[in-house]
């Protein structure tokens, strides 16, 4: 198809617009099987993605659905129908467009299974939802084509394998389904290519033009950074001077507790009440769309935001992002900034704002690689198992499969193509029967093997269970947060151990203000709001990414180069002084700093290694030192050190981090830590083993519910071999324990470590301090201290 | 290592041990509470999820090795000992575990709210039952007098030590009961900051947390609604 229907390009004409080369190509090629386009923000991609949809339906109408459109966010599926709603109608093109999402009515639901529009916009979730109907073939019969938004995002999750296993369903019930991925820039469209492919087909890759190199820059402060935490406080009045000179502007943080710490000292300095929201994922959803309205409405000058705004709404007026705190990965800080001046070939303006004098070094890494154009990215794991697991339990309740079809469709999908058939049919006997050693499920079976051969549920009415639990997003435990009184206003979430660490009169930030705890009620943490008060800080699980490799060789070579003059005075000087201290960490050797501090004995790793893996570490170091009566407490992980403290001082660290003993010690500890309880449960929830949501669920009086912990612990007693510690384990290696790096970081230091002991916090460790996301070391330390914290308690009270 | 935590209750000596079951030495009198033997299965059997069929087994064990420890002349299990009536059709393996566990002493299962009525095993079967000064009952009785010895609740503690938040099953004693953690391992717990113990137990009443070890400490509550500060009455509506 090389030419428009008159009605679209008499549109076009009318307004004096032209297509962009990457749009005309799309339309050539859109016959393909599968295209995946990548485009900078701003690069018309959307419309490319939907022209050939029109173009079909302008020459060709008819009833029925005929394009499907999948975004990773519900709001953006409900822009894109506005935005497509108005040039239809002015074209005068017989299309209906609707959106299908977590907040489609019942009735609108059903209306939409009945008689679909032409062109459904909807998300991973209610795609695999739709999909477990019985209705599901009627619906999809006759689909052309597939559009699948922001597919480098998606790929990025287990959103994406649960999408891509919904895509081969959906090729299965319309043969001759079409595809097409839109993707922002990423670091190797190939294999984003093979991950949307279904296969034997072929996925090609169409590049836009990029446009010109953003205009990024280090944000000249007049106050220098603080020598440690985080949030930018210092630079306020620099950045609202940049707010004042510009139309609107994103001030991006890496978390959300430093965003509400940032919007609440921002809002202390604002003199001239510039007009500034806030948005982060823990934000009641109520909130965020207030402030994602003003925004479209243009009436706001500044958002202080975190990752929740990576993706969605194009903004046309944003014409500066903020980038404050160390950007960790530099195709994200490229993504970021593509979010400022989303007209195409003009330059997106970004400046990096560092939160302290460490950032600074990270912030010029991170501008250098930009520079470069070195985009970083780790390469994507095959398809998770639990995902699959999932994908076969609502594929049953969709209706009875055949077990060898069902394994060659899953195989046709990107992630799953080297899927081995064992792993399947153990997935499907973890469906069926639990899979357990102990064959005790046998009478109780969730699947059952009919007569015929193919599989079914054995119990109709457990689809409605299954339904309810779709979806790979497992959020950690979380209490809604809502002012005092009757229909108190919804602020948002926190987590559920932040919760129980609060007593009546404490005070923390939401949503930019200051709010006291009266008291928890049902499951909503209830509160009054108290300006005036120092807020304690709330642990909101804000969105950790681990350095890149390739940030983390830079930050490393910066370090070491001798010539920091490119570096600020503030920075210079920490660092000179860190070299006078102690010494600086080399790419070549590991540095052990062992010194006291208020008490307890610390250790600080510096193996550059990445937060997850320096994780890893702090688990297996700590496990040594328990053994060795060393007494442990707990560690902190950030992407570049770990920070272990405990009752004895550690005076040679070599024998706790030998190769040998590290990877001995991953052997016996993957069995029973905390990270792997942690992916346990999230494995266990995706793979529904466990039900997040029952009908009708009223947790009151006695709980019914018990931690996944117990559930874990059980499994390794009883049944190590089983499915889902397989799963766990993998799952962790991948992701949680990242050992890949670590033995990385073992090849690189080759045996040399140095143990420097020193008789005060080194400069480069102070920022250590101020990390959250620390981790207890279960062993007799603590065992200890709860026993004396007990003791103190019953004498307080007069009880002993 | 502190295996237990003494304490006297209507002049019984007793001790609330760390493994969550309750020893009384003087008789011999070994007590538990809220065995949920067969969970997993119930929950199989109503088409819900199918969860590791192990914790009957894995309840068994630790019983098995209380008992062991201390072979007691009677054991007292206080109610719930069963997810349900079905349930007590234990697979062979664990019915003979179990009978080889009751053979040779006094068994007594009290009823509970999800194993009401007569089960197919050996031992006495009581709504409730005296022993000396003690009475022992599945739901505790508000008012009761003094030496009610209960279970039904999982009382469960949650307390923050140096920075972190703990949770563990636990005791609940004051000076007229005691009110046991649940023993089986698919168990959840409630806090003990909920109304419902608030209201059951004394000012006086301490938690023995189980774990590794027993530790003493005093209950933690919920702030008291008298000491909250009322602003803006009536807003409730």
């Amino acid at each position: 198809m090389n030419s428009l229907p008159p009605p679209i390009t008499d549109w076009f004409n009318a307004r004096g617009w032209s297509l962009h080369p990457h749009q005309t190509e799309m339309l050539a090629r859109a016959g393909e099987p599968a295209l995946l386009l990548v485009a900078p923000t701003g690069g018309g991609k959307t419309l490319a993605g939907f022209l050939p949809t029109l173009a079909e339906l302008a020459d060709a109408p008819r009833p029925g659905l005929h394009t499907l459109y999948i975004s990773p966010l519900k709001a953006l599926a409900a822009d894109i129908r506005r935005n497509l709603t108005a040039p239809i109608a002015e074209m005068g093109l017989p299309i209906r467009v609707e959106d299908r999402t977590g907040d489609t009515t019942a009735t609108q639901r059903k209306r939409q299974r009945a008689d679909p529009p032409q062109i459904l916009l909807t998300t991973p979730e209610s795609l695999a939802l739709l999909l477990s109907y019985e209705d599901a073939p009627r619906i999809f019969d006759g689909l052309q084509r597939v559009i699948v938004d922001e597919i480098h995002a998606l790929a990025e999750s287990k959103r994406g394998d649960q999408l891509m296993l919904g895509l081969g369903r959906l090729a299965t019930l319309a043969p001759g389904l079409r595809r097409v991925g839109l993707s922002a820039t990423v670091e190797d469209p190939p294999a984003l290519a093979r991950f949307m492919a279904h296969a034997p087909q072929p996925c090609a890759v169409l590049h836009a033009d990029p446009g010109p190199d953003p205009d990024i820059t280090m944000m000249q402060t007049t106050a220098p950074p603080p020598w440690s935490g985080g949030g930018g406080r210092y630079a306020i009045p620099d950045i609202l001077d940049r707010v004042r000179a510009h139309q609107t502007t994103l001030i991006f943080h890496n978390t959300r507790a430093q965003a509400e710490i940032f919007f609440h000292d921002l809002w202390v300095q604002n003199t001239d009440d510039l007009p500034i929201g806030i948005h982060h994922g823990s934000l009641a959803r109520e909130q965020r769309e207030r402030v994602e309205a003003a925004m479209v409405a243009g009436q706001l000058r500044a958002i202080v935001c975190t990752g929740s705004l990576d993706l969605g709404i194009d903004w046309g007026n944003v014409d500066l992002v903020i980038q404050v705190g160390a950007p960790k990965n530099v195709k994200r800080l490229v993504q970021r900034i593509g979010r400022a001046n989303h007209r195409y070939n003009a330059p997106s303006k970004a400046m990096l704002v560092p939160a302290n004098r460490f950032e600074v070094v990270e912030c010029i890494a991170a501008l250098q690689a930009v520079q470069a154009h070195d985009l970083d990215g780790d390469p994507r794991g095959p398809g998770p198992l639990d995902v699959l697991c999932q994908h076969i339990l609502a594929t049953a309740c969709a209706g009875p499969f055949d077990a060898g079809a069902f394994y060659a469709e899953i195989t046709a999908a990107g992630p799953y193509a080297a899927l081995p058939r064992a792993d399947f049919d153990a997935c499907l006997e973890f469906c069926a029967t639990g899979g357990y050693a102990l064959r005790a499920y046998d009478r109780w079976r969730r699947l059952m093997q009919r007569g015929d051969g193919l599989w079914q549920l054995r119990d109709p009415r457990t689809a409605r269970m299954i339904r309810m639990n779709l979806g790979t997003i497992v959020d950690t435990e979380k209490l809604k947060v809502r002012m005092k009184g009757r229909g108190g206003t919804p602020l948002g979430e926190v987590e559920e151990s932040f919760a129980a660490s609060l007593s009546q009169g404490d005070t923390f930030l939401m949503g930019g203000q200051v709010v006291r705890f009266d008291g928890l009620r049902e499951l909503t943490v209830e509160v009054t709001r108290d300006p005036g008060r120092e807020p304690k800080l709330a642990v909101f699980d804000g969105t950790k990414f681990a350095t890149s490799t390739q940030l983390s060789d830079r930050i490393l070579a910066i370090l070491n180069s001798g010539d920091w003059s490119a570096l600020p005075p503030a920075t210079q000087g920490w660092l000179a002084l860190q070299a006078e201290v102690s010494v600086m960490p080399q790419r070549n050797r590991l540095l052990v700093e062992s010194f006291p501090y208020e008490g307890r004995e610390h250790l600080c790793i510096w193996g550059f290694a990445g937060r997850n893996a320096q994780q890893t570490l702090g688990l297996l170091a700590t496990k040594r030192m328990e053994e060795q009566g060393l007494h442990p407490l707990g560690f902190v992980a950030t992407d570049y050190a770990t920070l272990i403290w405990g009752l004895d001082a550690v005076l040679d660290a070599a024998p706790l981090l030998d190769a040998a003993g590290l990877r001995e010690g991953l052997e016996g500890w993957l069995a029973g830590n905390a990270v792997m309880k942690r992916s346990f449960r999230t494995t266990a929830q995706i793979a529904g083993l466990i039900e997040r949501n029952l009908p009708g669920q009223r947790k009151s009086g006695r709980q019914a519910t018990f931690s996944t912990d117990i559930l874990y612990d059980t499994l390794r007693r009883h049944d190590p071999g089983h499915l889902m510690l397989r799963i766990t384990a993998e799952e962790a290696m991948r992701g949680l324990v990242d050992f890949g790096r670590i033995e990385e970081m073992l090849a690189r230091i080759g045996g040399r470590i140095d143990t420097r002991r020193l008789e005060r916090i080194p400069p480069l460790a102070a920022p250590l301090f101020l990390e959250m996301g620390r981790v207890p070391v279960q062993g007799a330390g603590r065992e200890r201290l709860l026993a004396e914290a007990a003791e103190r308690l019953m004498a307080a009270a007069g009880l002993v | 290592m502190k295996t237990g935590f003494e304490f006297g209750l209507a002049g019984a000596r007793l001790m609330a041990r760390a493994a969550g079951t309750l020893w009384w030495a003087e008789p011999g009198l070994l007590c538990v509470s809220d065995l949920h033997l067969g969970k997993s299965e119930r929950i199989a059997r109503r088409g819900g999820t199918l969860l590791p069929p192990y914790e009957t087994v894995d309840t068994l064990a630790r019983l098995d090795a209380e008992i062991a420890a201390l072979d007691p002349a009677v054991v007292i299990c206080l109610g719930d000992s069963f997810d349900d009536l079905l349930s007590t059709e234990l697979p062979e393996a664990e019915a003979l575990w179990l009978a080889r566990l009751m053979a040779g002493r006094r068994w007594i299962w009290i009823a509970g709210n999800h194993d009401p009525g007569p089960v197919g095993l050996g031992g006495a079967h009581l709504a409730e039952c005296h022993e000396g000064p003690l009475t022992f009952r599945h739901i505790a009785v508000p008012g009761a007098g003094a030496g009610e010895v209960s279970g039904h609740y999982h009382p469960k503690a949650r307390i923050t030590a140096q920075g972190q938040l703990l949770s563990r099953p636990c005791f609940l004693i004051d000076r007229a009961r005691a009110i046991l953690p649940a023993f089986g391992t698919y168990t959840g717990g409630l806090a003990t900051t909920d109304p419902a113990l608030g209201a059951l137990m004394g000012p006086e009443a301490v938690a023995v947390l189980t774990g590794r070890r027993a530790i003493c400490l005093p209950m933690p509550r919920a702030a008291s609604p008298a000491s909250a500060p009322r602003r803006r009455p009536g807003s409730r509506g």
